[in-house]
């Protein structure tokens, strides 16, 4: 799970400025986000866009290849018009790659600033159970827990938030423990601010953007991840279909209609692209030391 | 402007001084780039002479350092030396292969760098971080070359050279390290060791013991000697030749005494009133320089000291500046060196 | 060396303590009932008592827990719900099958990875490094199991080359060669997410030890250039790379269990895709502790591996 700690590390440090125009000089985040505002857009507008709903199917033309006349994408094995139920299912992969992702920044933040902050034994608590988290690869993770639960999108984004706390909560604590080293902070408490006020006031802002940078990149892989359980069955239930279930269904008919795997792999792809492309203009534009070296190493 | 300088002080053989073992010839590297780069070092010409001490002095970004890795071909790219020469045995080190660079670099010259502590491999043991050099060029066994290592080690003064050899470089302070390193750039007793600030990271205490070790390696292996640095009191110590950098050029170029008793460059002048204010001579006032040194990346025309010279005149602005012959052994880069010498 | 190991081993138990917590809390998490499941929707409200009674299902949690955790040490899960048979008879030749498909897809992105990302640090802003960048990046926002999807179709159902799932041909007599084609596609599948993310891990590292100062000092020395990189740039490029193929391990079973289910390789991840399909709790428990543990395990040798390179970390 290295994409994860690499990233984290690259993204931790010291007190930073947000820098607009250092991200929008990097071409490649500027058209990540464009890219991503057109999917997201896309997807909330599925009903104007397409004519056809996602479950409509149309006997008379099955495995229809993209380009056919009225189904841009083409359709599957039941006529079901490919587009629409990419956009529909986007709503269901993009849920699953953003809503884990920002619930767990929010709880691994808490538990991350608590650790850094009180040290102790409250830290030594958090993060030995972080540490047994830490200690399942995170994909088995995630397919146990969903695997455990009912299967549906709620069991997809719980497994997947609990699965994400432990790589956050250890970054928001590093980057609490560096700040509250920090002489300002010390200025503070001599000054009598209460912990909770110095916490609100100058640790939390300054662990909250690393953190921020992070969850960015992990949409990108979580859209993965997500997708992976969805095609095990363990997500979204038929007839709804979110990307992964897409692929699944495709996988039966690959030979004859390949574009039905393809279509909803490519999406994924592009979208988990877009989101790492975007987290490393984002960390470029907060942090100017890391610099280039970030997409090159 | 790089012809003239190099036509008006090639120095070759000369009776009076001994001969020349490694000479630069309007040596240019440049740093990064052909569009975004700069040219660090400009058109330096200087002599090494055999069993003599030449130090390269100068300020942080005075472009010596840049010459002691552009003579053993050691820019690493994008930067590389881009004109002029480096005589050695009767060839153009410039224009070797690596390969042959190789059979050079560590045998027959040796380098010391600036910084002890991150200049020996963390993972190595020292002693063979010493043998290296020699297996690198002699046909000796890896059990010979550790043996010789701890030698070196005892004569460079590292106490209990054959316990210590096995132990890695973090058990060794800022001093040893720098003796470890002096040890494993004369493994091979090279002729010519270039030494690129040997001292500056170490403590005062140490820098002297340093300096008389490197002194007696070279009286007793008749080796000839290029130390680097920006510290006249080194220099003053050590040297017999001197030639002053500034802004990537040679300003001035001569032995030791003229430079420190009859200084003729304005600059040369100036960093010895630093020197003399910071040691608290009463002959002479502290005379800070004015000014910065320029940016490389754009240089100003003509003497690039002019701008901070308290004797410049509008015409040194446009002066194509190059090394004048004062004498057999002095050179100084000022049009208006006559003048000056007069006036005082 | 041993006081390192011991300690490293000691530092792991609590953490072995907790994943096998956390794995019997999975089983917690099961909607239904365990007796329901196990006797049918028409089984009487006292046979359900009885059955619970029987399998301690009616004591408090420490003290279930308690009970699964001596039975789990000593290697008993209890039976399968669907096929009733002991779990660890069905858990341990799946868990061979998914060790050679993990241990082949690591050799694999090693194999790749390592030559791949040290060429293209020598070779900084070339064509080869810049496409091997651009390469790596797409291939580590590709999804395992899409990918392995389009191999199969290139290379099974158009060009004919290799077979499309399973690990032995149903006629076959398994021999070795037999295996290895069944399972180039699937390592491949695997491997190349982490062999990406190696790559770009050794190119940094191999950049890294590049520009310290101790390499040019090597190079003023006069070394060859092949000693010089392996003594003075790769050598110290090692440590941090070996961490981060540990580190993949994780990433590759995961990958692994995905890729199963597209091949139909009979290991660990198509067993837990049936058990949870079939809500075979003991099953997806048993194999969950199974491959936690092994994770742990394989962490302490990276470790270990890490301290015999650089007897530095021992020190400190």
């Amino acid at each position: 799970m290295d994409a994860l700690t690499s990233t984290a590390v690259a993204s931790r440090g010291r007190p930073r400025h947000w820098r607009l125009a250092a991200f929008a000089r990097d071409r490649a985040a500027v058209l990540s986000a464009a890219l991503l505002l057109v999917v997201v857009v896309a997807c909330i507008a599925a009903p104007l866009i397409t004519s056809v709903g996602p479950y409509a199917a149309d006997d008379s033309l099955r495995y229809a290849s993209p380009l056919t006349s009225g189904y841009l994408l083409g359709t599957d094995q039941q006529g079901r018009d490919e587009l629409a139920r990419l956009l529909w299912g986007g709503r269901v992969s993009l849920a699953v790659g953003v809503v884990p992702t920002l619930c767990a920044s929010a709880i691994g933040l808490a538990l991350g600033m608590a650790a850094g902050l009180a040290r102790g034994l409250l830290d030594g608590i958090i993060m030995r159970t972080l540490d047994v988290l830490f200690a399942f690869p995170i994909v088995l993770f995630a397919i146990a827990l969903a695997g455990a639960m009912t299967p549906g999108i709620n069991t997809e984004i719980i497994s997947i938030t609990i699965v994400l706390i432990p790589y956050i909560g250890r970054l928001a604590r590093t980057a609490a423990m560096e700040v509250a080293a920090m002489p300002y902070i010390e200025a503070a408490r001599a000054a009598g601010g209460s912990p909770l006020e110095i916490a609100r006031r100058y640790v939390f802002p300054n662990v909250l953007s690393p953190v921020l940078v992070y969850a960015t990149t992990l949409m990108g892989l979580m859209i993965v991840v997500g997708s992976g359980l969805s095609f095990l069955g363990l997500g979204v239930q038929p007839p709804t279909a979110d990307w992964g279930a897409m692929v699944a269904d495709g996988r039966i008919v690959l030979n004859i209609a390949p574009h039905v795997t393809l279509i909803p792999g490519i999406a994924i792809l592009a979208v988990s692209l877009a989101f790492n492309f975007l987290g490393d203009g984002l960390r470029d534009a907060l942090d100017p030391r890391t610099g280039r070296r970030s997409r090159a190493a | 402007m790089t012809n003239d300088a190099m036509t008006t002080d090639a120095v070759t053989s000369d009776p009076v001084t001994g001969d020349v073992v490694l000479e630069a010839r309007a040596l240019r590297t440049r740093f990064g780039s052909a569009d975004g780069g700069l040219v660090a070092v400009d058109g330096v010409s200087f002599a090494l002479r055999r069993g003599r001490t030449t130090a390269i002095v100068g300020e942080s970004g005075s472009g010596k350092s840049t010459v002691a890795l552009s003579l053993l071909g050691l820019i690493e790219p994008p930067g590389r030396v881009i004109g002029g020469e480096v005589l050695y045995e009767g060839r153009d080190l410039t224009l070797l292969s690596e390969a042959a660079l190789q059979a050079i670099r560590g045998a027959r010259i040796g380098i010391i760098f600036q910084d002890p502590l991150s200049s020996l491999n963390p993972a190595l043991s020292i002693g063979s971080q010493i043998a290296e050099t020699i297996l690198a060029h002699e046909a000796v066994s890896r059990a010979e070359a550790n043996e010789r290592a701890v030698e070196l080690l005892t004569h460079v003064g590292v106490a209990d050279a054959a316990r210590r050899a096995a132990d890695r470089p973090h058990h060794f302070s800022g001093g040893m390290r720098q003796r470890v390193l002096i040890a494993a750039a004369i493994a091979c007793r090279p002729e010519i060791i270039i030494a690129d600030e040997p001292t500056t990271a170490l403590d005062v205490t140490v820098q002297a013991k340093i300096l008389r070790l490197l002194h007696d390696l070279q009286q007793e292996m008749s080796a000839s000697l290029l130390l680097i640095t920006h510290d006249l009191g080194v220099v003053a110590a050590m040297a017999d030749d001197v030639v002053v950098m500034y802004a990537g050029r040679v300003v001035e170029c001569a032995d030791v005494d003229t430079v420190f008793h009859a200084p003729r460059h304005p600059y040369t002048r100036a960093l010895l009133s630093c020197m003399m204010g910071i040691e608290g001579s009463r002959t002479a006032p502290l005379t800070p320089i004015m000014g910065a040194p320029p940016d490389l990346r754009a240089p100003p025309p003509g003497c690039r000291f002019a701008p901070r010279c308290p004797d410049a005149t509008d015409a040194c602005s446009s002066w194509s500046a190059h090394l004048l012959r004062r004498s057999a052994t002095h050179s100084v880069a000022c049009r208006r060196v006559d003048e000056l010498s007069a006036r005082d | 060396m041993s006081r390192f190991l011991i300690s490293r081993l000691g530092s792991v138990i609590p953490v072995m303590f907790g994943v096998s917590v956390v794995v019997f809390l999975l089983m917690q998490l099961a909607p239904g009932d365990v007796a329901t499941a196990l006797l049918g929707p028409q089984a009487t409200v006292a046979a359900k008592e009885a059955l619970r009674h029987a399998l301690g299902l009616d004591r408090p949690l420490p003290v279930q827990y308690g009970v699964w955790l001596t039975h789990a040490v000593r290697g008993d899960f209890g039976v399968s719900i669907a096929t009733q048979e002991p779990v660890m008879d069905l858990v341990l030749p799946r868990f061979l099958n998914t060790l050679v498909l993990t241990f082949s897809s690591l050799l694999l992105a090693i194999l790749i990875g390592y030559p791949v990302g040290i060429f293209a640090a020598l070779r900084s802003q070339t064509v080869f490094d810049r496409g091997a960048m651009a390469v790596t990046l797409l291939l580590g926002s590709t999804p395992p199991y899409w990918l392995g999807l389009l191999l199969v179709l290139l290379f099974a159902l158009r060009l004919h080359w290799l077979p499309v799932s399973g690990m032995y041909d149903i006629a076959g007599n398994g021999g070795l060669g037999d295996l290895l084609r069944h399972l180039i596609l699937p390592a491949i599948t695997t491997a190349l997410g982490p062999a990406a993310i190696i790559t770009r891990m050794v190119r940094a590292s191999v950049r890294d030890a590049l520009s310290r100062p101790h390499v040019r000092v090597a190079r003023a020395k006069g070394l060859p250039r092949r000693r010089l990189l392996r003594r003075h740039v790769l050598r110290n490029a090692l440590p941090p790379v070996i961490t981060i193929t540990g580190l993949q391990l994780g990433y590759l079973v995961g990958g692994a269990l995905l890729t199963e289910v597209v091949f139909d390789w009979p290991g660990l991840g198509s067993l837990l895709y049936t058990s949870i399909t079939a809500r075979d709790l003991p099953v997806v428990q048993a194999t969950t502790l199974l491959i936690g543990l092994c994770f742990v395990l394989a962490n302490i040798v990276v470790d270990l591996i890490n301290v015999l390179l650089d007897p530095r970390l021992q020190e400190g």
